[in-house]
């Protein structure tokens, strides 16, 4: 980045003479620097996942969780800074309420999508505030639409996906997601996948420990977004221990 | 999720004069400062859309709540095909008389409360004593504003493999008990339920599923207000049930049998 300092960063109102406002660059930096996450959208379930790097052994296990409920049968990630990313949930548990008042049923995720990431880009428009340096993936299942998964970035832009990364190995993981046959994937192997990505993804030099987080919403849940449900997690953790002792065993050749 | 001053609360000064607007404070022209001249605002003062009695019957191990599914509209049998009874989760149940309307309302905040408590992410859930105690809350904050909600609520469920039955009316009042009725379930249920639980003996599942059915005819028979169609909630400590809906099986043989009208 040749231009910094160059004063065009300053403000997130104002363009650099090639085009760009930094401050939205610099908010997709806070979340490169993030612990990786990933959504995975298989057959009937879509599974969210989580490196959640311990940076103290002082923290209790479950500090500074990453995964959340915001309706029955939506969950939230977030990477980038946890700080800012909390407000991000909050708006989305109101926008999930308020539609539920107005309509009597469950936001669907599309339109929960369009307003999170409109609210998200607001705040990369104007000089009194900063961008957000969070991601959020959004994940849901129902019996009409089946599994969504929609991932918004700090700068308010925002896609569907059938797998997507977020964080320190977003390529990676992103890598790893390109080699699956998502779209008929069962949720057992989605769950794996996800373990066994997260655990594989992790730097074990540069960051000593993590917890991996899980959540899923889909047909084997009771259409419900549970968080590390036991049966579930256990079997992602299992994969996940299994494909990084492949890796070690690798190495030693 | 809602804010902590939901639609139920408001300000704390409202429909009043405006602090000091009695009073004409020199240099200020006077009909401005004058208190208006209407009176405060009128609010509905009687139910519309009503539905009739609920029965509530604890059993060994549960709790059944039934109620017809015919909404009026005054005398008419207006909406004949709405059910009144609702499982809240799986622990907890409600039967709702009075002013439904009133009643859609409460219903949808209690809904979004179990949303909330999902996001909380921590295993607990609404259980029966705490709906019947927040129910209370609720409704005495709107009498005390002078605007009832207008209903009737029986919450039944099981608490810690105990079953609970309590009712709730529009100024807040309850009170809990074995046999509950609404309306005039107070009157014809009532003593039907009690003369079989007054002997003390155990009462089964099916008993009490069968007992509350027979209110249901008695309530059809002698309730202008009443439909023949009727749902039934069952409350165990393994899951909450929706019977029905089942229809009173009339017979009206005995019409000839009246005389003197």
């Amino acid at each position: 980045m040749s231009s910094i300092g160059t004063g065009y960063d300053l403000s997130a109102s104002q363009f650099s003479p090639d085009g760009k406002v930094f401050q939205v660059n610099y908010a997709a930096k806070a979340v490169e620097k993030s612990g990786t996450v990933v959504g995975i959208r298989g057959k009937d379930c879509v599974v969210l996942a989580v490196e959640k790097i311990i940076t103290s052994p002082l923290y209790e296990e479950n500090a500074a969780s990453r995964i959340y409920t915001v309706d029955k049968n939506i969950g939230l990630v977030l990477s980038g800074l946890l700080a800012d990313g909390i407000k991000l949930l909050s708006i989305a548990r109101e926008e999930a309420t308020n539609y539920r008042m107005q309509f009597d049923r469950t936001i669907p995720l599309k339109i929960l999508n369009e307003r999170l990431s409109a609210y998200i880009h607001a705040y990369t428009l104007y000089s009194a505030v900063r961008p957000f340096g969070a991601a959020v993936i959004l994940a849901s299942w129902d019996e009409v639409n089946g599994a969504q998964l929609y991932k918004i970035e700090p700068s308010g832009s925002s896609f569907g996906y059938f797998g997507c990364a977020s964080g320190k190995a977003k390529q990676q993981a992103k890598t790893e997601l390109e080699k699956l046959d998502l779209k008929n994937m069962s949720t057992e192997e989605v769950v794996k996948n996800a373990g066994r990505i997260i655990y594989q993804v992790h730097d074990e030099l540069k960051d000593k420990e993590f917890k991996l987080e899980l959540s899923m919403v889909g047909k084997e849940v009771d259409g419900l977004h549970r968080i590390e449900p036991s049966i579930w997690y256990e079997m992602a953790i299992e994969a996940g221990n299994a494909a990084k002792k492949e890796d070690d065993s690798d190495n030693e050749v | 999720m809602l804010p902590f001053n939901n639609g139920f609360a408001s300000p704390l000064w409202h429909n009043g004069p405006i602090p000091g607007g009695l009073y004409n404070f020199p240099g200020h022209n006077g009909p401005a400062s004058q208190p208006k001249k209407d009176y405060g605002v009128q609010r509905a003062s009687q139910p519309i859309t009503t539905g009739t009695s609920v029965v509530g019957l604890k059993f060994d191990g549960g709790v059944v709540i039934a109620a017809d599914n015919l909404v009026s509209y005054g005398s008419m049998a207006r909406f004949q095909d709405v059910q009144r009874v609702f499982n809240i989760n799986n622990k907890t149940v409600v039967g709702a008389g009075g002013d439904f309307a009133d009643f859609q309302c409460i219903k949808r905040y209690i809904d979004q409360k179990i949303i909330d408590d999902m996001c909380y992410a921590d295993e607990y859930e609404m259980k029966p004593k705490s709906l019947y105690n927040w129910l209370t809350r609720i409704l005495y904050t709107k009498r005390s504003k002078f605007e009832p909600l207008w209903v009737d609520i029986v919450v039944g469920g099981v608490e810690d493999g105990v079953p609970f039955l309590g009712h709730v009316d529009l100024r807040g009042r309850s009170y809990q008990d074995d046999v509950i009725a609404t309306g005039f379930g107070k009157h014809l249920a009532l003593p039907l339920l009690r003369e079989r639980t007054e002997t003390g003996k155990p009462i089964g599942r099916d008993e009490a599923i069968a007992l509350v059915k027979k209110c249901m005819e008695v309530l059809f028979y002698r309730d202008c207000r009443a439909s023949p169609n009727f749902t039934i909630s069952v409350c165990t400590k393994e899951k909450a049930e929706i019977l029905g809906p089942f229809k009173v099986s009339q017979n009206w043989e005995l019409a000839k049998s009246v005389e003197g009208y």
